[in-house]
């Protein structure tokens, strides 16, 4: 195996006010010709600091201590500076998580590929644009000579990360570092983006340092896989043999703590305790305190690189003491007892909406006249009952969080009918609204933006109760707020405690306690898992199973993430560009969805039971990127996006086809 | 961007009929133009005719906002309000305390403030642009820490210390150029070069801290990772891409102060004897000559509106992202 | 009672502002994340020295801003009321004469240089001639005061200044000595862990301890020995000469220090009301609110603001020379002034607060925590009062500080243009526009230009540094980091 990479002994350090982080302990790993390698781990393991020590491009504070980093023979640490950066773009490209922010906003797409051609003497002048016009090309952009000179604010993201790839491989370099390249992206862009970047390695040969959190990018994507833990590399394995049996103890875990089909109906597998400070000298194996395995040897003695199988090239080996000793840890939960229904109470309507509707005027001329609308929500129609949860699924800019602002009256709704409990609250009196807002709650996305930094954790628990005069006095809101923190699994002291000294999970548990002390019957959950990582996720995906069983509080899920949505939903309800496109029970939608919609949606969403397979391309793909919500095209929306499309389908909105008592599906196609 | 300029016309000319109103306010509502008169014509000499002379002569002797002894339209217009304040939309500012026409003076002083104000502001503008890149370059080292150490100080003076101790040495010590003064053509250039020289030190220390901030702020963007990622040198990520944002808030923070060159620098032209609208103002300000003050706040707020047309005309221009029609 | 106090409203204003920042400080001291940017802030070593700088200007407000008029002698035998003196004194005055004695205040009749014994210009002079008749002489004279208790001032002059500026040295040293001990154990105190007061002290001089006390104590020992040579040489001679009336030029700078506190100061405590609660309403409410507010402060921005001052300054005037009785001293009158002149900056200078204020309650407001309190039906005013403006104070202050500096420099201006505090108020700009005039005499008359400068430099530079340290405390991301090389050092050796 020839390496076009290696990397032997690597530690990075960065020296921050509260000591110096170890943010990379001995990483060694080689990657071969052609060969895509997934370095794969939750935040802060030190993933991104791998790529950035190997371009030498850290931030100011950080250096690195000691290692080994040889590029086709080139000791990239030893180089001097300007050596360095004839290796920078032309030996390793580097392409980044935010297409957004990556692009230089006042360059055009055009000059910024230029700048690579001409700075690495590939070609100049009109060459290089015609060279930078004809990757343009390859990299999937629809008209490119056009695009050369648009800047990247005028593209979508998709687009931009399309750029940022053409920028990057342009120099035909012979590693390519993807830090991240889907995450900041929709799912059915994430598969367009995941194919185009298989392809042109397939194309050009390049090997591939694949950088990702999302382990179904890693089963779709890799050759080989290495899982990170607090700064050190714990288990390096070929595809086929990580998926198939993880060997450490953390990777076994995280694997159970993803959601899913399999997982429905039963709580998912947490990982008890936090990620140990870096600042830490570790005397022995970083996981053992979190370990269920965990004996005397692990917190005295650092373990060190054991084999398990050998399959053919590629050996699987991790840093685990049970592995020496013969020992391989149990696998992921059983999947039998799994596919359990979930626990439903069946009962009428809790809420009800009809034809909802959210317009934001756009302004423009003279007067700031309306010209027109942009219909985030374009009538919506749902229903919850009670206990039960719903999902709305839809990718980004569709109007899902809309809706839940809607429904709440954040935003002033422009139509419709919002029903709870029998009580119409559209258009309701100020008073009438302000008793019902006890009924309704939210929980955000941001677990940092959601909770005033400026106030104790008691007095946020507290606010909700005051507002609504629940709770008679003080000490009564006192003693409440300490049970809700003991509910959502905090420490009663918790309640003195200012927000910044909890992580993202525990601030999202406070966020749930702050909706629940009011006592709502709804909960609004947008997106409340998506900034957290897998094993965070998974205990507070747990903790809002227990809540709606021992509270029989149903929740709205808002969400793009269809894995949670198989663990957890009753309903779904499928979103479009402001409208419903497919509704119905979970099973209907998931096992049998009848829009072409969501059926790409299930099928661009990468899967690791497909990991024992060759790198997959979907057979259902979306080409375009989503329409313009100001400006969505006539007749069904979907149709400029949609491999079934006929003329019929841009002549009017299809009315919704009954398929049973609960699915309905908005498509003249759908059998 | 035609109704954006038409709407923003409708919008200037209301904030100067709020000016407009302010001041007048301020100079006949808190006193009266019997206090003025009062009050200039000094304590020995007034009686109730010298008052009434003193603002006949200068046409303060009618009512000030509604005339009820005329006819017609003329209850409105034969008031100081609307021969003091509104005549000034047309440009009619009326005469100065020493008889002159005070729009005359305006055009006439406007070129000597503007050779001076201009080389300040470009040159300036290049100085402290060229200065903070270099501290941007080495920033967190010794010359950067040496070089904030010296901007903070040049901060902390007084820019009267700046011109006195300029022209203590340079025109009394040295005898390098004359002390004040101003003569026309190629001459001005002698009169010049100190009041331009100074000008520019003293921004030197406020400007160069606030665009060292913006670049490297910009530094820090994920794009500048990107030109680095291409194996671009940090010149070259400096002038073509930090350059090339850092400029945006730079260009659009100083494009607003433009049109208030013409109005000159009360400071170093009253220093140095430039006959230009700064020395003119605080001549009149001196003398409580209001009819002048009046007309330089309405000129100031007038040119300080057109600042602010030309900022938004200019985001266009530098920043590809901003549509003025959106 | 042998005085009558008098309370000036500048002097009230002030010390309302003093008891809301030590209100504030009891109130941050008890809260982690108010307490937390002001421990990073004490840890910046240019920040403490400015702060200590600071403080001893404070004190010299302070001092200066206790006023009384002093009893006047009634005459044995005549009854009646005790009448009070027309002049207005305060502490810091009882403090300078007791230590310069007869230097402070008007002891000369014109100009002289600094440490002189003789006056700047000659004068016709009768003394006897050598025939014993009296003759006109052009002569420099002796001073009043200023080295009056030397005999031979060409003889004795250099022995008696060095050895009196030693002794100050020696003295300020003491004193520095004794202040040193006192605050590093009022710190050893409350710090037990840090190994009582020689183990402060120690870590104080090897750099290692939490607080940067080298740059606190040097910055304390230079203010110590400057005082202390102020003190002997200043009560000898006129340490930085006379002026044109002969009033003692050190005692001029040390009364401006309070005109230069007071506008620095008050001017923000008019404008902070303004610029925040006008800013967070229009960012806020939106809509028509944030329509007035803009066009309020665009109208105001767009005037110029020195000739807005300048008007506003002049027509204050005309109504204060329009209504002699409103006052009943000079003094007053004076203040009055002054504390117009604040409020007329105050009124200038809040758009820029306020339009920040603005954005940033437009952002705060899309922020969730601000979402999920809608979300209870809590009420507008409470959700301004809890959520917004608890997380906008930290920008109120970096910009509290900030304008500090600029305030006192505008004074100069302010001054200088002729629209500034009342003439008969010590101010560093009417000292630099006295100094001015007399620019074109040869030999210059440099020292009352010289120690203005000085007094400014010294104060603005301290509250520049100080606000630089406030800004970086509360505000991290603005400061580099000083870059570590690690590996890469040896590869580019």
């Amino acid at each position: 195996m020839s390496a076009v990479l290696e990397i032997g002994g690597l530690n990075t350090r960065i020296e921050t006010a509260g000591g110096v982080i170890r943010a990379l302990d001995d990483v060694s790993f080689e990657i071969a010709r052609g060969e895509t390698f997934a370095v794969v781990g939750e935040s802060g393991c030190g993933k991104s600091m791998t790529a950035l020590s190997i371009m030498r491009l850290l931030p100011e504070a950080a250096w690195i201590d000691s290692g080994r980093v040889d590029q086709e023979g080139r000791r990239l640490l030893e180089l001097p500076e300007y050596e360095m950066r004839d290796v920078r773009g032309r030996r390793i490209g580097m392409i980044f998580q935010e297409p957004a922010t990556s692009l230089n906003p006042v360059m055009t797409c055009g000059e910024q590929i230029v700048e690579v051609l001409e700075r690495h003497g590939i070609a100049r002048g009109a060459a290089a644009r015609a060279r930078a016009l004809d990757w343009l090309q390859r990299v999937g952009i629809p008209d490119p000579a056009q695009r050369m000179d648009d800047y990247p604010f005028q593209l979508s993201g998709g687009m931009k990360q399309r750029v940022m790839i053409a920028l990057a491989l342009c120099s035909e370099p012979e590693v390519l570092i993807a830090d991240e390249p889907t995450t900041a992206l929709d799912v059915t862009i994430q598969a367009q983006i995941l194919d185009l970047l298989v392809e042109l390695q397939r194309s050009n040969g390049m090997a591939m340092l694949l950088i990702t959190h999302d382990l179904g990018v890693v089963a779709r994507m890799a050759h080989r896989v290495a899982l990170m833990y607090a700064g050190e590399m714990i288990e390096i394995g070929s595809r086929a043999s990580f998926f198939a049996r993880p060997l450490h103890p953390y990777a076994a875990r995280l694997f159970a703590a993803l959601p899913g089909s399999a997982s429905r109906g039963s709580p998912l597998m947490t990982i008890p305790g936090m990620v140990p400070p870096l600042t830490t000298e570790f005397a022995g194996c970083r996981f053992a305190p979190r370990c269920a395995f965990a004996h005397a040897r692990c917190e005295a003695e650092a373990p060190g690189w054991h084999m398990a199988a050998t399959d053919g090239t590629t050996s699987h080996r991790a840093r685990c003491h049970l592995l020496e000793e013969g020992e391989v840890p149990p696998l992921r939960a059983e999947a039998g007892a799994a596919a359990a229904a979930l626990p439903v109470s069946q009962q009428g309507a809790l809420l009800e909406v009809r034809d909802l509707k959210v317009h934001f005027p756009i302004r423009r001329g003279l007067f700031r006249r309306t010209v027109g609308h942009v219909r985030a929500v374009d009538g919506v129609s749902l229903t919850i009952g009670a206990g039960r949860t719903l999902a709305l699924v839809g990718e980004s800019g569709c109007g899902k969080t809309t809706v839940g602002k809607g429904l709440l009256q954040l935003i002033a709704p422009s139509a419709g009918s919002i029903r709870f409990d029998g009580r119409e609250l559209a258009g309701a009196p100020a008073k009438v609204l302000r008793q019902s807002r006890s009924l309704m709650q939210i929980v955000f996305q941001d677990p940092f933006a959601s909770l005033n930094p400026r106030m104790r954790v008691g007095e946020i628990i507290a606010e909700g109760m005051a507002s609504f005069g629940l709770g008679v006095d003080q000490a009564g809101r006192d003693r409440e707020a300490a049970s809700l923190l003991a509910q959502v699994g905090l420490p009663a002291d918790a309640r003195d405690r200012y927000p910044h000294e909890f992580s993202g999970g525990q601030r999202q548990r406070i966020a749930i306690a702050r909706a629940l002390a009011v006592e709502p019957k709804l909960i609004v959950c947008d997106e409340p898992t998506s900034a957290l990582d897998v094993s965070v996720q998974a205990q507070i995906l747990n903790l809002l199973a227990d809540l709606q069983r021992e509270r029989g509080v149903a929740l709205l899920f808002i969400t793009h993430n269809l894995a949670v949505v198989e663990h957890l939903a009753h309903d779904i309800a499928v979103m479009y560009l402001g409208r419903i496109v497919e509704s119905g029970s979970a099973d209907e939608v998931l096992r049998r969805p009848r829009h072409p919609y969501t059926q790409a949606l299930l099928a661009a969403v990468p899967r690791i039971e497909g990991g024992a397979e060759a790198p997959q391309v979907a057979d259902r793909k979306l080409f375009a990127d989503l329409p313009s919500p100001a400006n969505p095209p006539a007749g069904c929306h979907f149709h400029t996006r949609c491999s079934r499309a006929t003329a019929e389908c841009a002549a009017a909105y299809p009315e919704a086809r009954i398929v049973s008592q609960t699915h309905r599906v908005h498509c003249i196609h759908a059998q | 961007m035609t109704a954006y300029l038409v709407r923003r016309l409708v919008y200037a000319f209301l904030i100067l009929i709020g000016v407009n109103l302010i001041t007048f306010w301020l100079f006949f509502k808190v006193n009266t133009p019997d206090d003025i008169a009062r009050l200039q014509l000094g304590a020995k000499r007034v009686t109730p005719d010298a008052i009434a002379k003193w603002k006949a002569e200068r046409g303060y002797d009618k009512p000030l906002l509604y005339n009820g002894s005329a006819e017609g339209a003329k209850r409105f217009t034969e008031t100081i309000y609307f021969e003091k304040s509104v005549a000034m939309f047309m440009l009619d500012f009326g005469r100065a305390d020493d008889g002159r026409d005070i729009w005359f003076e305006i055009r006439n002083r406007a070129g000597p403030s503007l050779a001076v104000q201009v080389p300040v502001f470009i040159v300036g503008l290049g100085v402290n642009v060229s200065f903070a890149l270099l501290l941007a370059l080495f920033r967190a080292t010794r010359f950067d820490f040496a070089s904030q150490v010296f901007l903070v100080a040049m901060m902390s003076i007084s820019s009267l210390f700046f011109i006195i101790a300029g022209q203590y040495v340079f025109s009394k010590l040295w005898h390098l150029v004359p002390i004040s003064g101003y003569a026309g053509g190629a001459d001005a250039f002698k009169f010049l070069v100190l009041p331009v020289a100074i000008g520019i030190f003293g921004s030197l220390g406020g400007a160069t801290r606030l665009y060292r901030t913006i670049f490297i702020e910009e530094m820090g963007r994920d794009y500048v990772r990107t030109a680095r990622a291409k194996g671009m040198s940090e010149l070259v990520v400096l002038f073509r891409h930090v350059l090339g944002n850092g400029m945006i808030p730079i260009l659009t923070g100083v494009v607003v102060v433009i049109p208030g060159l013409f109005v000159g620098s009360l400071l170093t032209e009253s220093f140095f004897g430039i006959p230009g609208l700064g020395s003119y103002t605080i001549e009149a300000i001196q003398a409580q000559d209001f009819g002048v003050v009046r007309s330089m706040v309405f000129i100031g707020s007038v040119l300080y509106i057109l600042g602010l047309v030309l900022t938004d005309i200019s985001y266009t221009i530098v920043d590809p992202r901003v549509r003025l029609d959106t | 009672m042998n005085f009558m106090v008098v309370v000036l409203w500048t002097d009230v204003l002030l010390f309302i502002l003093l008891a809301v920042c030590l209100a504030y400080a009891r109130h941050a001291a008890r809260r982690p994340h108010l307490r937390a940017p002001w421990a990073r802030m004490a840890r910046s070593a240019s920040g403490m020295a400015a702060a200590t700088v600071l403080s001893a200007f404070a004190l010299i407000g302070v001092l200066d801003s206790l006023h009384y008029r002093p009893l006047i002698e009634a005459k044995p035998g005549v009854p009646g009321p005790a009448r009070y003196a027309v002049e207005v004194r305060s502490v810091l005055d009882l403090v300078i004469q007791g230590v310069l004695g007869p230097m402070a205040g008007k002891s000369e009749k014109t100009y002289s240089a600094p440490l002189a014994t003789h006056a700047f210009s000659r004068e016709n002079i009768e003394r006897p001639g050598p025939d014993g008749k009296p003759r006109q002489v052009r002569e420099y004279p002796r001073l009043a005061n200023g080295g009056a208790h030397l005999k031979d001032p060409a003889r004795e002059w250099a022995a008696d200044v060095a050895t009196h500026a030693v002794r100050g040295m020696v003295f300020g040293f003491i004193a520095w000595l004794a202040l040193a001990f006192v605050l590093l154990g009022a710190y050893a105190a409350n710090h037990q862990e840090d190994g009582g007061i020689a183990g402060v002290w120690g870590d104080a001089w090897s750099g290692r301890g939490r607080l940067p006390w080298r740059s606190i104590l040097i910055t304390l020992l230079v203010i110590c020995l400057c005082a202390g040579v102020a003190a002997t040489l200043g009560s000898r001679y006129h340490l930085l000469g006379t002026d044109k009336v002969g009033q003692d030029v050190l005692y001029l700078a040390l009364k401006s220090v309070r005109t230069a506190l007071i506008i620095g100061t008050l001017t923000t405590l008019v404008m902070l009301p303004m610029g925040v609660l006008l800013g967070i309403a229009a960012g806020y409410f939106g809509g028509w609110i944030d329509d007035a507010i803009q066009y309020v402060y665009t109208t105001l921005n767009s005037i110029p603001g020195v000739l807005l001052i300048a008007a506003s300054v002049l027509m204050m005037q005309v109504a204060i020379d329009a209504n002699p009785g409103w006052f009943a001293t000079a003094a007053e009158r004076a203040d009055f002034r002054l504390l117009c002149l604040c409020f007329i900056l105050g009124m200038m200078s809040w758009t820029g607060l306020c339009r920040l204020m603005r954005g940033e309650a437009l952002k705060l407001r899309e922020l969730e925590y601000v979402q999920a309190a809608r979300a209870f039906g809590v009420s507008r005013l409470a959700i301004i009062v809890r959520h917004i403006l608890p997380n906008v104070m930290h920008l109120v202050i970096i910009s509290a500080v900030m304008d500090f500096s600029g305030m006192v420099l505008t004074e100069a201006v302010l001054s200088y243009v002729g629209v500034g505090v009342d003439p008969s108020m010590s101010s560093f700009g009417s000292m630099i526009n006295a100094a001015r005039l007399e620019m074109s005499r040869d030999p210059m008359v440099w020292w009352s230009l010289a120690a203005a400068f000085f007094f400014m430099l010294a104060l603005v530079l301290a509250a520049n540094l100080f606000a630089d340290a406030v800004r970086d405390a509360f505000d991290p991301r603005l400061s580099p980091k000083r870059r570590r090389r690690g590996l890469l050092a040896k590869a580019s050796a």
